[in-house]
This record gives structure tokens, sequence and C-alpha cells, in this order.
């Protein structure tokens, strides 16, 4: 028996047991990070491709939660920091080698952006909406003529955020669990997938929901290929990723990932819009709703989890 | 939240550059370390000696412009710390920082039944006292009264005592600690072993040590000195039934088997002395009796040994030879607290013995001569002669014990027995005896019959919970103290003065006993209004003076007789026959072995395991569980639990249990659970000094549990009065039992 | 210029003045430290080994901490030093996150602490606080592109290793085994 103790000092708060320095506000600013990424491709990515009077949802309407999502993330993030006040230390500089210094760059950038897009749709989709000043309204006039540029802009910024919530946690080295190039495209395609599902849920449009479906259920697919993918890595891989493995393989986090990530989150959502396409009638709102609510566990998931795995010395 | 930041926020300024002689610096709370420019301010350092433990280290008490205490170092001139402290030393700040310390005097009062204490005035408290000290004696004379105490204050009321007129003077350190060593070293050598051990460990070549776990043992330079003697690539040998941190530092750990030692060092000798391994000339010039022990070693093989002690005959020739080889370098190591089976002085002469057959006694790399500076008492008139004293309580038990045995004071407290309770007044300073003395009921039997029980203390420890009178001591970091005479290789002196003032109404011990003194009509016993007056002419006796002594805090005097044994030099041991007695005609005289022989002891009844205990490094006995800084460190001791026993009765790491010994009493506590390999199956371990009861102690009340509690059934040394103190046997209970023991 | 600190374990009994020495020094809430000691048992009784190790920031030449940190709070001085700047830390955790020793904390404050290698104390020619405590002297700070310091010459004459070295952070605390 080989006995591991730490004899004096230690026993911090949120270091020891375990590190817990991030909680639920992190997953949840990936979680809506990601959403945001997911609407805000596919509404610039059809933009770009001219479909915007096939698929209102994913232009349009679904746009206006971008916007929403990216200010409360923000502000998740904000709560989680804990030197508040020294917030505005993050936009003095530009720092490449730090993912949550470009992301918070990203995010300043593409927060108003995805306003702008948005109030660019106003008055379309509000007859009554009246920009009251000349100025707002030569400036819709302005980002209306401009919608192609926006959205280069646009995709170019949401793919970056992507990554950025996918890499977040992969560039850490130090948590065996978050040390997987996989982790990064795992958690861009769940982005895209939430996106997906929010568009899905939205819209009224019969053509839009079918694309949307088939959209969702090719990026479960993958995510579900990735998933099996990242497990086969760890148990081929040293002892710490062994370790990390263990806990969702019997460990504790094994009800929780496989029960409410992986069938409620991914397989049972994936399986209700794959009978929707049968011609099932199945209300949108259901595998939508599992979708986001298994992107958002599966976030939490990997943060509390990795925090716990650690490298042995 | 609590934070340190108060006291220590400058000293992170002050320390670096107190030490620079710059002055200190500011840091601005979450400043850039890289932007604190150096300015100018003034810091001052003064010349203390720790009083954490009893090893005594001269150290610099750093302080603020403000007067505040920022910390402590050691003093590098001093051979007892080399400018180094150890945790407890450093965290010594603590002691005085202590939020739950006592700052005046309590008088216990009842009110409508409940007991309380009461704050008072000096002048009152010590009036009351006095008062109450009067009457005792008036009645029973003042003899009645006894001192318990432990630490400097003890000084300070013996010689109130003895000027008062008793002589029952005793502490802990003798009959629960080292009394049997000094037993057995002065039947041997006719001069016990003293503090600091006169061990030469920086140059030796082979440690031996008996238990004696130095490393979590913290005694200051007995630890350094093992390290260097690691870096010269000196062989330790360690004899511990328990993985100690030196036995994992050892060439040989010899895994005993508890409570077997004598055989062990029986066997060693026999190797010793049969394959003519033994200083040949050094045996036959200093020593008497060789003959008989040879002929006493002749059954007592490693063969034998090996039954009892289960340390292959292999490995006892093996240790045996190594430490002949490197003799006189060697040390067997007297150790320090001995008082463990009750054959202790026995155990501790077979160890004397054994450094008398390896020449190590008085020679390089074994045992110096320590010397210490003779500073002459401040003139006082004559003690008047008590016409009993602790001797008396013996009752004819215990003829080769030269120092008070705590047990038969506290005995002789009791009425009833067949005994006369001839003692009624206690003065208890320095020493918390209910975690410091087995037998806790016979304890508090004795401090219930008491007419009068007054504790000083800087600490609401236990023990002031039993005491009529409380009168707080300010700590060793505010008051002047004696002189340090501690001998040493080289004679020093070093000085205690106060670097900041005394908290609250708290007061030193020597102010304390002159005014308790002079309320007793003994002022004559006190011709002094500051203690600095008796330190100033002690050290003008010594060709030095307070002043020089407030500057550099340590002195060094040169040596007045050797170091060590001169080759073939004639040397008159103070005992019967001025020789080294392997033969201890003393112990014959009064019936005892003159050999020491091995005796089984109690084995551990099934689903019972022996309680085994000692010390870590960052805490002192009981005094220092409240200590913010050590706290941090250590809250709480664990019971070590071998692997195999926590399978066998499903126990997990970090599990509470409750301790049941023999005599059915349970551990006011529970503790929680270390499962480890370092601890034997038929042992569990765990560290001295927690357990605490009272609620005044906030942050150690209730954190783990009193080894003490446990000791109920002390093995007393017939020779010296020692408590043997592993000989308790416990169990564990996953529940409290509805009826609790008292807390 | 590489400041490191090399410590022999043969000599380590564990006692943790390095802990307490710190937290005095620097000033370290209650509750909280910068080093620590831990203790590993290797086999069964009674054939045993033990390593104790005073624990504490590596000085990663390769420091993860100081990549990720958005604000440039975390960084390096002389010799090699990784410090926070307080007044730079918005306590986001990513240097917390990333450190495979978990050596760094957030101070009750709100900014991210750990050792600092007493870099104020080293700049005025003392030694850490640490160092400077130790009672076996078992350990040692020096500069490791001067041969002749003490830690050079140890690492010289002594087998080492150092923490988690598959992490790639490539630490300069030692251990003499
Ligand atoms: N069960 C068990 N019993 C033991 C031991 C054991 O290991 N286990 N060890 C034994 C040994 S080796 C010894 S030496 C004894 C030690 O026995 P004690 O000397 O009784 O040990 P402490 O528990 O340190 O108690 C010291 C008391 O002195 C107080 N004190 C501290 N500083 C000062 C001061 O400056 N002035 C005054 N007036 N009081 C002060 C403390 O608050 C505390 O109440 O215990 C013995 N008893
Ligand atoms: N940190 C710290 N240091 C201290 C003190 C302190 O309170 N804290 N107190 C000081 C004082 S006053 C004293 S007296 C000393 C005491 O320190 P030591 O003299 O070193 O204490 P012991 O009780 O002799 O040693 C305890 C060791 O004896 C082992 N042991 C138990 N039973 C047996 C046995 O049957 N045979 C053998 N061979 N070993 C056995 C235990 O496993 C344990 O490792 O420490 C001093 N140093
Ligand atoms: S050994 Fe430690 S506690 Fe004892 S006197 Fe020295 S520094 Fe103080
Ligand atoms: S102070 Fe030295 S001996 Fe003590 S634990 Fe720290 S490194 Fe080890
Ligand atoms: S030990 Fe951790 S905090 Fe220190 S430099 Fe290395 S990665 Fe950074
Ligand atoms: S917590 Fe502070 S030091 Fe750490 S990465 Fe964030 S800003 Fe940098
Ligand atoms: S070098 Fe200084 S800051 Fe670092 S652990 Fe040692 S004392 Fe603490
Ligand atoms: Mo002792």
């Amino acid at each position: 028996m080989n006995e591991e103790i730490i004899i004096s000092g230690r026993d911090i708060p949120h270091i020891d047991p375990h590190l817990n320095i991030w909680h639920w506000p992190i997953p949840s600013y990936l979680f809506l990070g990601g959403l945001a990424a997911g609407i805000l491709f596919f509404a610039s990515l059809y933009t770009i491709l001219g479909k915007e009077k096939e698929l209102p949802t994913a232009v349009k309407w679904a746009s206006f939660v971008a916007p929403f999502a990216l200010m409360l993330g923000l502000f998740f993030l904000f709560i989680d920091l804990k030197h508040q006040w020294y917030f505005w230390r993050l936009y003095l500089t530009l720092r490449i080698e730090s993912p949550m210094s470009w992301g918070a760059w990203v995010l300043l950038a593409i927060t108003p952006l995805s306003m702008i897009w948005a109030a660019g749709y106003l008055s379309e989709l509000i007859p009554s909406w009246d920009w009251k000043l000349g100025i707002l309204k030569r400036f819709e006039q302005w980002i209306q003529g401009h919608r192609k540029l926006l959205a280069w802009a646009m995709i170019l910024l949401s793919v970056i955020l992507g990554i950025y919530t996918g890499i977040l946690l992969s560039a850490f080295n130090a948590r065996p669990l978050w040390n997987t190039a996989l982790l990064g495209p795992l958690f861009l395609v769940s982005g895209l997938s939430t996106g997906a599902a929010t568009i899905l849920w939205m819209s009224r449009n019969e053509a839009e929901r079918k694309l949307f479906t088939r959209i969702d259920i090719l990026l479960i697919s993958i995510e579900l290929f990735f998933i099996v993918h990242l497990f086969m890595g760890f148990l081929a891989g040293p002892a710490v990723q062994l370790e990390s493995a263990a806990l969702f393989l019997g460990g504790e986090f094994t009800l929780p990932f496989w029960g409410l990530v992986v069938l409620m989150g991914l397989a049972l959502p994936a399986l209700l819009e794959l009978l929707e396409l049968k011609g099932w009638k199945i209300p949108a709102a259901l595998p939508a709703m599992l979708i986001l609510l298994g992107g958002l566990a599966f976030r939490i998931i990997m943060v509390e989890a990795g925090e716990m795995t650690r490298y042995l010395y | 939240m609590a934070t340190r930041r108060d006291f220590i926020k400058i000293s992170a300024l002050g320390i670096g550059s107190a030490t620079l002689g710059a002055g200190a610096f500011n840091l601005l709370k979450g400043a850039n370390l890289r932007a604190v420019p150096a300015t100018t301010g003034a810091f001052a350092r003064y010349p203390t000696y720790c009083e954490v433990c009893f090893w005594k280290c001269a150290g610099w008490s750093y302080v603020d412009e403000k007067g505040k205490l920022l910390k402590l170092e050691g003093h590098p001139d001093d051979p007892h710390c080399n400018g180094r402290l150890c945790p407890r030393g450093t965290g010594g700040v603590g002691m005085y920082y202590d939020e739950d310390r006592l700052t005046t005097p309590l008088i216990r009062v009842e009110e409508n039944g409940e007991q309380s204490f009461r704050k008072a005035s000096w002048d009152e408290a010590l009036g009351l006292v006095a008062d109450k000290m009067r009457e005792i004696a008036g009645q029973y004379g003042p003899e009645s009264i006894a001192l318990f105490n432990h630490g400097s204050s003890g000084h300070y009321f013996t010689h109130l005592l003895k000027a008062f007129g008793s002589g029952n003077i005793v502490a802990p350190s003798y009959a629960q600690c080292r009394g049997p060593r000094e037993a057995g070293w002065i039947a041997t050598f006719g001069t016990s072993v003293g503090s600091p051990e006169p061990t030469d460990i920086r140059d030796t070549r082979c440690l031996v040590l008996i238990g004696s776990h130095i490393g979590e043992n913290m005694h200051n330079n007995q630890v350094q000195e093992m390290s260097d003697a690691i870096d010269n690539g000196a062989d330790i040998i360690t004899v511990d039934p328990r993985y100690s941190t030196a036995a994992s530092k050892s060439r040989y750990w010899l895994p005993i088997k508890p409570a077997t030692d004598l055989a062990l060092l029986l066997a060693w000798m026999h190797v010793i002395v049969y394959e003519e391994l033994y200083d040949k000339d050094y045996v036959e010039r200093y020593t008497y009796g060789f003959d008989q022990l040879k002929q006493h070693l002749r059954r007592m093989t490693p063969e034998w040994a090996y039954g009892i002690t289960t340390i292959k005959p292999q490995d006892i020739r093996e240790t045996a030879r190594l430490m002949a080889s490197a003799a006189p370098a060697t040390i067997v190591h007297p150790g320090r607290h001995v008082t463990w089976y009750g054959d202790d002085t026995q155990r501790s002469r077979a160890i004397a013995i054994l450094n008398a057959l390896l020449g190590s006694w008085g020679r390089r790399g074994g045992f110096y001569f320590p010397e210490s500076v003779k500073v002459p008492e401040f003139p006082s008139p004559e003690y008047p002669a008590p016409k009993w004293s602790w001797q008396d309580t013996l009752d004819g038990r215990y003829p080769l014990a030269n120092l008070g045995v705590t047990n038969t004071v506290i005995e002789a407290s009791i009425p009833g027995n067949d005994r006369d309770a001839r003692v009624k007044g206690w003065l208890v300073t320095g020493t918390n005896l209910p975690l410091s003395i087995p037998e806790k009921a016979k304890l508090e039997e004795a401090m219930q019959a008491l007419s009068l029980l007054v504790v000083t203390d800087t600490m609401p420890m236990e023990i002031t919970g039993y005491a009529d009178v409380v009168l707080p001591e300010c700590t060793y970091l505010e008051r002047y103290d004696e002189l340090r005479t501690s001998p040493h290789r080289e004679p020093y002196l070093a000085l205690r003065m106060p670097a900041v003032q005394p908290t609250g109404d708290s007061k030193p011990a020597w102010w304390i006993t002159k005014k308790l003194g002079e309320k007793l009509g003994l002022g004559d016993y006190f011709p002094f209004e500051e203690y600095t007056e008796v330190l100033d002419w002690q050290l003008k006796q010594v060709g030095s003076s307070l002043e020089e002594m407030q500057k550099i805090g340590v002195k060094q005097f040169p040596r007045k007789t050797p170091l060590y044994l001169k080759d073939g030099e004639p040397f008159a041991f103070r005992t019967g026959t001025g020789k080294i007695e392997l033969y201890a005609t003393s112990l014959e005289k009064y019936g005892f072995d003159p050999l020491p022989n091995y005796t089984a002891h109690p084995e551990p009844p099934e689903n019972y395991y022996r309680l085994n205990y000692g010390r870590a490094p960052m805490h002192t006995f009981s005094r220092t569980a409240n200590n913010p800084n050590l706290t941090d460190i250590m809250e709480e001791n664990k019971l070590w639990v071998n692997p195999k026993v926590a399978k066998i009765w499903g126990l997990k790491n970090d599990q509470e249990v409750w301790l049941k010994n023999q005599d059915g009493i349970v551990t006011t506590f529970p503790i929680k659970v270390r499962i480890t390999e370092r601890i034997r199956w038929d042992s569990v371990y765990m560290v001295h000094g927690f357990g605490h009861s009272r609620k005044e102690l906030t942050r150690s009340f209730g954190k783990g549990a009193s080894d003490s509690e446990m000791i109920t059934r002390p093995m007393t040394d017939p020779i010296m009065g020692g408590t043997g103190m592993r000989g308790n046997f416990v169990t564990f209970l996953f529940e409290k039992p509805e009826k609790a023991v008292e807390s | 210029m590489r400041y490191a600190m090399a410590i022999d374990t043969k000599k380590c009994v564990g006692c943790s003045d390095c802990v307490v020495a710190c937290q005095i020094e620097n000033n370290v809430p209650t509750g909280y430290c910068r080093d620590w000691v831990t203790e590993t048992v290797y086999g069964s009784y009674p054939q045993l080994e033990l390593e104790l190790r005073s624990e504490r920031c590596n000085h990663c030449d390769n420091a993860p901490c100081v990549r990720c940190c958005p604000t440039g709070a975390s960084h390096i001085v002389e010799g090699g030093v990784v410090l926070v700047e307080a007044s730079k830390c918005i306590g986001c955790g990513a240097c917390i996150e990333s450190c495979p020793y978990d050596a760094r904390f957030s101070h009750p404050d709100g900014y991210v602490d750990k050792c600092t290698f007493c870099i104020h104390r080293v700049r005025k020619g003392l030694e850490p606080a640490c160092v400077a405590a130790c009672p076996t002297k078992c350990m040692y700070f020096g500069d490791l592109d001067d041969p002749s310091s003490d830690i050079s010459k140890m690492l010289k004459n002594r087998k080492y290793k150092v923490l988690a070295p598959e992490a790639g952070t490539k630490p300069q605390v030692y251990y003499l085994i």
C-alpha cells in the first residue's frame, strides 16, 4: 500500500481536497458562448449562402437570442471572478497564449456585432417598430445594406468563439480529463448543436425544421463519435487519464454523464428527431430542450470532473 | 475570516530589513513585491529564549516601530538552535497572540450552587491566596502546601515555597518523563544525563535510537545534529515498533515488539561482550562489575532475544558489530521520555551499560562532558528547614528517586487511603496536570480534597478549571526571566527580555511570587524592585552585565574542564565504587537487580490494541494545541491504525472513533482514523496533547483525543516511582456510549 | 541567472517549520499556505520507505500559469521567478487550473497568491524564509547558472528528481533523493 498524505499546510478553500475554483458560472458561460456561437454561425452561414427567405428563424428570429446569451455569459464570467473590480485589466492587453484573454476579446467584438445584426431585423419582424431617431433609421439602413459583409465578420468570430469555448478547458494540461485534443472539437460541435436546437425550437417553417433536424442529428452523431473516442483515448492513456476515465466508468460521474448527458441529452433527442423525420408528431420543444439541458449538463460535469483530476507525483 | 494579518503584515516588511539592519519598508496590501521600495524605519529586536518547550533555544524577537511583535528567529550564536528555531519556536508568536489567553486574575465563586470564576484584582487574588496559605500552614504546617511546576515560572515559585517552609516541590518532567533515565544513569555513571542531553551527535559515527524519535521529538540541536550526522554518513540504528521519521532515515530499523527492549539491549551486550567487541581498556580502567555482567549475559543470546523481540538474531549481531566498529563515536541515546513499562530504570541502566562497554561516555562522537556557567543566586535569607518533604510522601517506596515524584504527592493529598492526607494545598504553575499525569481519577480525587488550589498559567488550560484562584502569567515574550545557564559543549548564558508589554493584567512569575511573598510576610526573600536588578547583579558576578546581554542576547564563556576524557586519564565517578558501575551497588543495596533483567509485560487482550503515543514536530504537549500559528499547521491528532486492523474493523480514513480502554474508560472526544503501515497491528498510535475539554480554548476544544485519558493503569517503576504509560490497551467504539464520562 | 531550490529528502523530517516560517514572513492568511509538506509511505510493515517533501510553486521554466494568464498578472522576473501582481489579477482562476501542482490559491482578498521564492528577501541577499528556518538545513536555494552555488553543487553530486516531469513544466524545485 502506498499512502500519500499532506501532513501540513493545505486544506486551502477551493483547492483542497480537490480543486474547485470554477463553479457553475464558468460552464454556464461556456454553454451560453457555445449556444450563441452556434446561432450566429448558422445565421451568417445562411446569409452568405443567400437563404434569408427560406430560413427566416435561423437568420432572423434566432439571432435575437444571441446577444442575450452573450451578455448573460459575460455576466456569469464576471461573477466567477474573485478580483472582480480589476475586470478591466482584461482589456489592457491581448495575450495570444491565453485563451481566456482572446476569448474575452472575441466576446467584446461579437456581442455588439450580434446586437447590430439583430437590430437590423427589428423593424422587419416587428412591423410596429419605430426607431424614432433619424440617425438610428439611417444606421438600420446601413446594416440592411451591408448584411453580407457583417455575416462574413460574424461567421469568423462565431467560429473563433466556438473554438474558444472548446479549447478553454483543453488548454489546461494540468487537468488530465481536459488534456485531450478531442475536447475542443467536441465542445465546438456541442455548441453548434445547441444553436441548431434553439433554431429548431423557434422555427415555424416546415422546411427549415426538416433541415435543422437533419443538421442536429448529424451533429449529435459526431458528438457521440467523439465521446466514444474520448474514452478510448483515456483508456489507452497514462494512469492519470485512466483515473479520469474511471470517474465516468463507475466513478461518481457515471450516472450524471451517461444518463443525463449521453442518454437524455444526446441519444434520446436524436431518436425523437429521427422519428419526427419519419412523420411522427413530436413537439419540437422536447428534443430541443433536451439538447440544451444536455449541453449545459455536459459542460458542468466536464468542469467539475476535470477539476478533480490531477497529476500524480 | 481570521487572519494573521494584523501582526504579520509588517513582518513581511520588517524582517528582511531587520536582519539586514536597514529598516522596514512598506508593503501595501496586494502590491507587487517587486514594486516595494526599501524605506527606512525603526524596528527593534530583543533577545529571548524560547519557552515553547524546554530546550530553551535562544532567539531574537522582532518588533516594529509601533511596538508590534513581528516574528521570532533563532540566535545564530546559540548552540541550542544555531540560528534556527524549530516550527514550534517559529510559531511562538502565537503564544503571545492567542486571543484565548488568561489576562486577569480569577477567583472561583459559587452562586446558587453554580460555580464560576469572577475577575479580581491582583491585590485581592494574592491576598486571598496568602490568607489561605497561612491558614493551612497554621493548621498543618507550611509543608502541607506543595508546588507542581514545569518551565521557567517554577524557579520563582520554588523560591517562594522554600521561603514559606515547604520542600514539597515536584514536576512532571521527572516521574512522567526522564526520571528513570536519570536514576539509571546515576546508578551507573554517578551523574544524571541532564538537559540538553550531552550527546555528541554532530561527530558521531553511529547513533542508536531506542524509541527516542528525534525529528518528531523536535529538540532542536539534536535534530540539527542528526541531520549533520546523515550528511557525514553516520549510521543510524532505530529501535521502534513504529516506523518513526528517524527510522526512515536509518540504516537499520529494528521493528521491535513493544515492551521488549530490555531483551534486545541484553542481547546486544551479549554480542559485544562475548565477541569481545567492547572497549577493553576503557572497561578495565573505568568500570566495576564486568565479570558479573559477563556471567549474567551468558544465556542472553541474540537467539534468546529473537523469541522475545522478534528481531532476527543476525540483525542483532550486525547492529551490535556496527555499534562496536564505530565506538567510541557511538551514541546509544538515553532517550528522554522514558517512563514506558515500569522497568524503565533498568532499561536505562542497560543503555548506560551498553554505552560504557562501547566506551562512549566522555568520548568524542559519544557523550561529551557538558559545562555551564555557574551564576550565583541573588542574596536572600536562608530558607527555613521543612519538617518533612516529598521524600516522606514516598512512604519507603522508590528509594532511588532523586527528584520529587508527582504521583506520591498527589496520593498524599487524598484523604483516606492507608496514608494520612498530609498535603492540603497546591500551587501549580506551568503544568497542565490533567493532560500530563496518568490516572486522571486519582488526580481529580486529590484536587477535590484540597483546601487550596492556585494555578498560574498563560492559558485557560484544563488545570485552571480546577483552581480556586487562577493567576495569569504573561508569556515568555513579555517578560524578563532567570538567565539560561543550560550546560552545553561550551558554557553559555542567554537572556530573555520582554519584546512587548504584558497583555491585559497578566504578570511575570517573578512579580507574582514577589507580591505573594510580601503578603505572606516573606518580603526579605525578594530584596529587589525589578527583576532586572537581580539579572544585572548576577551578570556582573560573572563578568557581564544586563546592558551587554540586552545587546548580544547570548554569551559564550570559556570552558574550565575538559570536554572529553583524556586517553587513559584517571577519573573518579560519583558512584559508590568510584567506577562506572556495570554492576550497580546502589541498586543491590535496596534489593533491586544490580544487573538488568528482562521481564515480560502484559499483552493486549483480544480486540484491544496497545496505546502508543509520541510527539508531532509542530506541537508541544498540550500547550500548543490552541496556538493559532501551530493549529493552522496541525489542528488535531489522529489515530494511527494498521491497514490489517482497519480491515477487521471496517475502518476508513478520517472516520471518527471513540476509544475505550481496558478499564472501560472512554475518550471524551472522538479521534479521526489514519490508516497507515507505519504502525504495527498490535498497537495504535496518537500524538499526545490533544483532546482539550475546556471551551475557553476555542481552537482546540474537542479537537482530537487525549491519550492521557486512556492511561488509567500506569506501570510504576519500583526504583524511582516513574509512571510507565505504555501498558494501556484500547479498543474502538463507533458511537459514544450513553453514560458519557465527565468531561 | 536561474534561481532554483533543492530539498534533501534524506534529511527533511517533515517538521513543517518551512510552512510556519513562510506564513509568518509572507503574511499568509490563516487557513492558507504557500508551501506544504507531504508524506509518502511505500511498502508494508515492516518493509517500509518514507519520503517527506516540502512542496511549493516550482517556478517552472515552462510555466503554463504565466501563459494562460489573460492580464499578464502572472509574470516572470529575474532568475525565472514566477510572480503574481495582485493589482493586475482579475481572479479568473485560469492559472490555478493550469498548475499541475495546485501551488496557487485564491487569496481571500480576491487575487491569486503563491510562493514568490521570497524574492523580496532574495533581492536583499537573504535566503527565502523557509530555507532560513529549516532546522535540518535540508533546503538549498541559489542560482543554477552559478556553478559555485550550493545548489549547483548539490545537483551535480546528488541524484535528484522533480515533480510530475511529464507535465512538461520544467520545474525548478529539485528533490535530492
Ligand atoms: N499521556 C501522556 N502524558 C505525558 C506525556 C505523554 O507523552 N503522554 N509526556 C510527559 C512528558 S515527557 C512531560 S515532560 C510532561 C509535560 O507536562 P506539562 O509540562 O504539564 O506539559 P504541557 O501540557 O505543555 O503543560 C504546560 C502548561 O504550562 C502552561 N504554560 C505555557 N507557558 C507558560 C508560561 O510561560 N508560564 C506559565 N505559568 N505557564 C505556561 C501551558 O499553558 C500548559 O498549561 O508530560 C508528561 N505526560
Ligand atoms: N515536537 C515536540 N518535541 C518534543 C516535545 C514535544 O512536546 N513536541 N517534548 C519534549 C520532551 S519533554 C520529551 S520528554 C521528548 C520525548 O521524546 P522521546 O524521548 O523521543 O519520546 P519517547 O516517548 O521516548 O519516544 C516515542 C517513540 O517511542 C516509540 N515506542 C513506543 N513504544 C516503544 C517500545 O516499546 N520500544 C521502543 N523501542 N520504542 C517504543 C514510539 O513509537 C515513538 O516513536 O520530546 C521532546 N521534544
Ligand atoms: S526546540 Fe523548538 S520549541 Fe523547544 S525551545 Fe527550541 S525552538 Fe523552542
Ligand atoms: S523545515 Fe526543513 S525539515 Fe522541516 S519540513 Fe520543511 S524542509 Fe523538511
Ligand atoms: S508550479 Fe504551478 S504556479 Fe508555479 S510556475 Fe509551475 S505551473 Fe506556475
Ligand atoms: S487569476 Fe489572476 S493571475 Fe491567475 S490567470 Fe487570472 S488574472 Fe492571471
Ligand atoms: S520561498 Fe518564500 S514564499 Fe516560497 S515557500 Fe519559501 S518562504 Fe514561502
Ligand atoms: Mo518530557
